[in-house]
Parts: C-alpha cells; structure tokens; sequence
C-alpha cells in the first residue's frame, strides 16, 4: 500500500525525522491559510499523487510542473489553483494522467548537500538493507549502474536491529564528519529504522535527503509503501489509504478477494493460481494477443466469485474476449464448471468465451459446459485456448 | 529415494483442527502419508478425526509421537510463531502452506532458522509430495506417479501444470516440491536444485519460476558449474508490468531487477532449456531427458 508524501512526512515527524513545515490541503479556499502557516519565505507547491516524475509533469491543461517553488503568496495561490482538480501526466502515470485532489505546501529548505537514503528488504539476505548515496535526488538505479562506488549498503541483522555501527558506516560512506551532523544522522536513521520496523513498510524512501547551510539535516521528499499482508496491525495507516489513486476495477476485486491487476490489452482472462495467471498473460501474447488484465480466483473459484470476476473483466471496455484457464486440483471440475455456467448466466457475456479446463473429474466438467447451452468454445490445452481466444478476439 | 520426504516421514499437523486443515490433511492422510499428530493448542487430549492425537504443543508431538515433520495450516497472524515453535522443537522439516505471513516476521523466522537444523519449504506454498509414498500440503496427489524427475516451483498451479504433463507422458516424478511465493522463504530454488542433484533416484530436474527476486539466477549459476542431469525450466511473467506485485508478494519486477528475460537469459546461459509455453513444459525436458 502507497501514501502520500505529505502522510509520509507527518509520520517521519512521528519518528524524530525532520522534514521542512507544511500544510497538504483539499480544497482552493483553505489555500490562503496554509501558505500563511508555511511561512513567510520561499514557497514550494506539490502536487500529491502517488507517482514520481511529479516535477517534470505536465497537466492536461498545458500548465507545466507538479512541483513549483515560487517566490510569493500570490505566484502560490496562482500555481497551486493551476494543480487543484486537474489531472497530471508524468512518466510514471501512463498517458491518462491522475487528478490532483491534494496540494502540499512546504517551506522552500536552503540547500547545501543532496543524498539519497532508503530503507527495504535485500531479498538474497532475507534481511532489512540500508541503501545510501552521495547522490542525491538521482533515480538510484542509475548511480548504482553508473557510479557503484558512491553507494554505501548496509545490512541489518533483523534480531538485533540498528546498532551504532550500521550508523557510523552510513554516516563515513555519506562522508559526514563534524560531530553535530554526526549525531542527527544518528538520531535520523534510528527514527527511520524504527519507523521502517514498527509499521512495516516494505520500503522507505528519501531523495532527496538533504543538509543545510545551518549543518541541519532534513528529508526533502518521502516516499513510503506499506506490507499489505502486514495492514491488519496497523489500523492507523489503513486510514491512509487513498482509494482513489487505485484502479477502480482492482478496489473491487479486492472486495471478494481477487488478485486482479489492469492492464491495456483486449483479452481478459481468468485464471486459479497466481503463476499460471501469469503464464496465461504470457502465453497470450506468445500467440499475438494482448492481455487486458492479470486475474487469480485463487484455489476456490466459487460461483460468487467467479461472477464478480466477470463482472470487473466485463467492465473494461477494451476487452474484446475472455479466456477462463482453471486447473482443477482438489476441487472437481464439476463444481468449477458448475461456477462458470452460473456465473455466466448472472452477467451478460458479450464477447467471446474460451474455457479450459484441466485435472480432476476433467471429461464431466466439460461434458457441463457443452450441455448448457452456452456460447462458449472450450479448449484442450492451455496453448489451444490462448490460440483461439486471440483467433476470436480478432473478429 | 527421493527428497525430504518418504515413507518414513512422521507428520504433525499444525492447525489442521480447523476446516481447510482438515480437508487437505485428510487427503494426506488418504494418500498414505503418516500424519502422527496433530497441534491445536487447548484442544489437547482430544483425538483428530480418529486419526490421530491433538497436542497443545509441537514439543509434545515431537515426545509423545516422534514426528518429524510439520506442516502448518494457521492463519498468517499466527503462523510465523507456529513456525518458530516448531523450530524451537526441533522439527527436520517444516512446511507452511500459509499465504499473507508480513515480511517483517518472515526475516526473523529466516534468522532462526539459520540458528538451527530445520528446513522450512514455503511460506505461500502447496507444499511436497514424493509420489507413491508421502504427500504434505495442497498438491492433488492423482496427477502424480512415482519416476525419477525432480520438480521445483514458485508456484503451486504451475506444478501441477508440469507434473500431470509429465505423467500423462508417462514420466513420473522423484519429489515435487513447493518453495512458495513469497519474498523471504525457506528453501530455495538452489537449495532444491542440489538436493535433486546428490539423489541417485532424480535424474533429471524441471525448474519453474517467475519474476521477482534472483533466485533462478542463483540456481543457474550452480547448475551451469555442477549439475550434469538434464534439466528444463519455465518462467512466468513476461508481460508482467513492473512494479507490480502478480498475486504473489515475491512475484515483482523492482527496477532492472527481477525480470522474466534477465532469469531466462541466466537459465540459457547455464545450457538450461526453457520452455516457450507453460503449455511445453514437460516436453521441453523430453527434448533432452527420454528413459
């Protein structure tokens, strides 16, 4: 689960960790006051949006920046009413952009030094690593391409947990020194391991992290996921959660506990399992087609949630075809047959129809779905149904 | 031969009292495999299903009846402490059908484990199966028959898919196990890989995996320099978006890493034939492997 940054910064106070003063609001009237509470200097404008790229944005509306750092009340009012309610397009948004319902505004921070700071699970040590670098405010797949040596690792024992010589590695590979910044970076990285551990997050993210001229330290930007698995502890960040920055179609899925995931093909397809869902995306495209959507059912594929199934895949106007790809394991493919014809009669089909089934009780479930009398076309093997679903797609 | 488990493989049932558990362990149980207790703790003294005793603790399974392996039905608030218990009693083999254990318990479970002698297969998985002898988790025991292919897999799904075309070729297996899909699991691929590869009864190996992590690189890297039996491999997720989690928590390309063409590369370059389709599976490895 994503937040905002605006979240991410009022939890990183939480933690100890500074972060320029600011004020996210919703709507154009409270603009005024909270440009006020910001202060009297340099003002910087942000669209909130879970997406990067947010400055290098353009709005439909031709107005360029998500983020804009001005130098006036007036410019401030005049940049953020251009954000408020228009939609930004950025190279992480696709070409429909996402609506700006939130504007941050913060107190523009002197520079002096950038970094970068992160905080995620290594997957090869199976252990929380500490990623830092001296260059700061550069996507950090670069610089570790790029520069591996400006990139400072450190991995953290899950037992123990952040002990002062973690620190100190950070604070020598980031080349920090003087005995006051010292002890920030000691302060900064306990708040952010803490905050990392206790609410779960599978990543923390500072880029820019930056110094001042004054020696202070400070996260300029924020960015946070959450464990989702790990959401039933939290019930605070829960409330975090911004349902319209999700796919609508993937929200409703969620509701009956589908695994489904939009994508911008013409073929949907429903599948038990998440890896054969994936290979059956693949095995689409294997034979010139477009998956629409990644869908697991999971192990029980009952006729409620194979329904609803249909009824998100059906909603996606680009599907022009579907391909059901259930092995039965456990369960007899009667009784998942028996869930297809059902479900089948509860909505409307109004695109082409493949359905393969393999495993157990094979030939009855089959012999189900000739006798219903539905416009289907079943299939034998998987590479078969992919075959003909594009074939049907086309028409 | 086979791996991990066999005939004399002695099971207790972790959270197996409840409906689900219950289901799937009953089919264990039907396949031939000797479930020796079973763990609900305060339902201790009871008997399950007329099968077998109900402990309170794994200790007390592990004294009373001599198990030596567990499989762990709980839900995920619990499993990971489920898990540790059965560590802490010093259980061979522990298998954890579970799917959603956070990320944060998984690291210290990872980290006891390294403390001790246990193998955990999974989380997030359907567990293992040595056909004809023993079958511990969710696997649907008919589409297998003993042989002499290992097979290894991220997902459950695609075993099945791999093992019943197999067999409807007439190949049976050695053992088919589950490794999970989750980001933080017990046994790797690499781990499976050489465990196929000191058993004389495998002699040949079918790797499936999917995007995220790098765990089929590792075992590519150990079977280009070790392994001498013919092996196939699949990889799921080609068209997968980046960024996204594919149903299962390990299943994500994060940047440059991760991704299906980076592991397929990989397994190709260790001479490791991959399979177009899920669809060609078993006959990729018949390409190279025909007793």
């Amino acid at each position: 689960m994503n937040i905002h940054e605006y979240q991410a910064k009022e939890l990183f106070s939480q933690f100890g960790i500074s972060v320029p003063a600011g004020k996210a609001v919703q709507s154009a009237d409270a603009f005024e006051e909270a440009i006020d509470s910001v202060g009297s200097g340099k003002i910087v404008v942000k669209s909130q949006i879970h997406a990067g790229g947010r400055g290098k944005g353009t709005f439909t509306t031709g107005y360029k920046g998500g983020v804009k750092v001005v130098d006036t009340k007036e410019e401030a009012l005049e940049a953020a009413n251009a954000m408020l309610g228009n939609t930004l397009v950025t190279h992480q948004t696709g070409p429909a952009g996402r609506e700006v319902k939130t504007i941050y505004f913060t107190e523009a921070s002197d520079i002096e030094k950038e970094y970068y700071l992160a905080i995620l699970l290594d997957r090869d040590s199976s252990k929380p690593v500490i990623i830092a670098s001296t260059e700061g405010g550069m996507d950090i797949e670069e610089v570790a391409e790029k520069t591996p040596e400006k990139i400072t690792k450190v991995l953290i024992d899950p037992a123990t947990g952040i002990m002062p010589h973690h620190k100190r590695a950070i604070a020598f590979g980031l080349g920090f020194s003087a005995k006051e910044q010292l002890k920030q970076l000691d302060k900064l990285l306990s708040g952010l391991y803490k905050f990392f551990w206790d609410k779960d997050c599978s990543m923390v993210e500072i880029n820019p992290l930056i110094t001042t001229p004054a020696g202070d330290i400070m996260a300029l930007d924020a960015k946070v996921n959450f464990d989702s698995n790990a959401l039933y502890r939290h019930p605070d960040i829960v409330t975090l959660r911004d349902l319209g920055e999700e796919d609508e179609k993937e929200v409703k899925a969620s509701e009956y506990n589908l695994s489904y995931i939009a994508l911008d093909g013409n073929i949907a397809c429903l599948v038990n399992g998440a890896g054969l869902a994936m290979s059956t995306m693949d095995i689409i495209k294997h034979f010139g087609g477009n998956p629409a959507n990644f869908l697991d059912v999971g192990g029980g594929a009952n006729e409620e949630q194979v329904t609803e199934a249909f009824r998100i895949i059906l909603s996606d106007p680009n599907v022009e075809g579907i391909l059901v790809n259930i092995f039965g394991g456990i369960m007899s493919c009667k009784t998942i047959a028996n869930g297809i014809i059902a479900a089948a009669k509860n909505v409307e089909m109004t695109v082409p129809l493949v359905v393969r089934l393999e495993g157990n009780e094979v030939a009855e479930g089959k012999q189900l779905l000739a006798d219903s009398g539905l416009a289907l076309t079943p299939a034998d093997s998987l590479a078969d149904a992919a075959q003909k679903i594009v074939e049907l797609a086309k028409k | 031969m086979s791996i991990l488990v066999g005939k004399d493989t002695r099971v207790v049932g972790q959270g197996i009292t409840g409906k689900a558990g219950t289901l799937h362990a009953l089919n264990n149980v039907a396949y031939g495999t000797n479930y020796v207790a079973a763990v609900t703790p305060g339902k201790g003294g009871s008997t399950w299903e007329d099968k077998c005793p109900v402990f309170n603790t794994v200790h007390d399974a592990v004294e009373k009846e001599g198990a030596n392996t567990s499989v762990i039905f709980v839900p995920p608030p619990f499993a990971a402490d489920s898990i540790l218990e059965a560590i802490d009693a010093g259980i061979e083999l522990v298998i954890c059908i579970t799917e959603g254990i956070p990320v944060r318990d998984m690291t210290l479970v990872k980290d006891a484990l390294k403390k001790s002698k246990t193998r955990l297969i999974g989380p997030n998985c359907p567990g293992i199966m040595t056909p004809g002898q023993c079958n511990i988790g969710i696997m649907p025991g008919y589409i297998a028959q003993p042989g002499k292919v290992g097979v290894v897999s991220r997902s459950g799904t695609l075993t099945y898919e791999a093992v019943y075309q197999l067999t409807v070729r007439g190949h049976g297996q050695s053992t088919c196990v589950g490794i999970g899909g989750d980001p933080v699991n017990g046994t790797s691929h690499l781990d499976v890989v050489k465990l196929f590869n000191e058993d004389p009864e495998t002699e040949a190996i079918i790797l499936i995996g999917e995007i995220g992590g790098s765990a089929e690189e590792e075992a590519a890297a150990y079977i280009k320099e070790h392994v001498t039996k013919p092996c196939a491999a699949f990889i799921a997720g080609t068209t997968a978006p980046p960024g996204r989690r594919m149903g299962h928590a390990g299943a994500i390309v994060s940047g440059s890493s991760g991704s299906a063409e980076t592991k397929i590369a990989a397994l190709k370059d260790a001479g490791i034939l991959v399979a177009p389709t899920p669809s060609e599976i078993a006959s990729t490895l018949l390409e190279v492997y025909s007793k």
